[in-house]
């Protein structure tokens, strides 16, 4: 059974994810971050559906296109966010908290 | 053979995951990323869903990850410069949360699907063998889960506007 691999491998890519999202200033590289851990959810849903029925990976189909929406917009937003401030990092966007 | 093959597919993911988090090029970075999404692939193939794989090379490895490249570089942010990775606090900081949530997804994962709902093995493929490959995604996509298809649908549209909208200077 690899299930148990299955699951092991996806906690630790899922937690490299988190620990890139939180280590990084650079907007593009934290959302090839949450890409990861997207990822990781999918695996974990097609190692499950191997014995709970394909339900599960119908839901990686909807996840991807979850996904290829949030990339489409996220980087359209940082593009706009780009011409403002010349730089993607996220140190420089604190319009808000001033 | 075939656990073997999944952890040698596994330890690639996880270590060019490691590399990717840790590059201080966005280029190398997503380039790295895309060795995780291809060893993803091999792993959905050992996993018995080989539909899947091929949706993860073609979309993830191909057009999402295309379009990353593609910002990176009209951004021209592959020039060295300084690194966006943070201090020794925040690699603390990082550590310490990761580590936790690293420690409560693996207590969750000790806990198995309970035997009544599990189906028996093989069932998932002698039904691949009886629809086809496609057919056993295809079959309950466009039944059971019609309705969260079309919603999908709408969102995808949504999100090409959005798109469109955002990042066009004048419309």
């Amino acid at each position: 059974m690899l299930l148990s691999p299955a699951l092991a491998i996806s906690a630790v890519l899922f937690t490299l994810g988190v620990a890139g999202v939180l280590l990084r200033r650079n907007a593009i590289v934290i959302f090839m971050c949450v890409e990861l851990m997207l990822n990781a959810v999918n695996l974990t849903f097609v190692a499950l559906a191997q014995r709970l029925g394909m339900g599960g990976q119908i839901f990686v189909f909807l996840v991807m296109a979850v996904a290829a929406a949030e990339a489409g917009v996220g980087l359209a937003i940082i593009l706009a966010v780009f011409r403002h401030k010349q730089s993607v990092s996220l140190q420089n966007m604190n319009l808000l908290k001033d | 053979m075939l656990l073997t093959f999944f952890w040698i597919f596994g330890v690639i993911a996880m270590g060019s995951a490691l590399l990717c988090i840790t590059r201080k090029n966005p280029v190398a970075s997503a380039l790295w990323l895309v060795v995780t999404l291809f060893a993803l692939a091999a792993m959905f193939v050992l996993l018995d869903a080989q539909f899947i794989a091929v949706l993860q090379v073609l979309v993830y490895a191909g057009a999402i990850m295309v379009l990353f490249l593609f910002v990176i570089m009209l951004l021209n942010l592959g020039r060295p410069g300084p690194s966006d990775i943070k201090g020794p606090a925040g690699l603390a900081i990082a550590a310490v949360l990761a580590g936790l949530l690293l420690l409560q997804l693996r207590v969750l994962g000790q806990a198995p699907p309970p035997d009544a709902i599990q189906l028996p093995a093989g069932t998932v493929a002698e039904m691949q063998v009886r629809q086809g490959m496609v057919g056993a995604v295809a079959n309950p996509l466009f039944e059971a889960y019609l309705i969260p298809f079309e919603i999908a649908s709408l969102l995808l549209l949504a999100a090409i506007v959005g798109a469109v909208v955002l990042a066009k200077r004048k419309l």
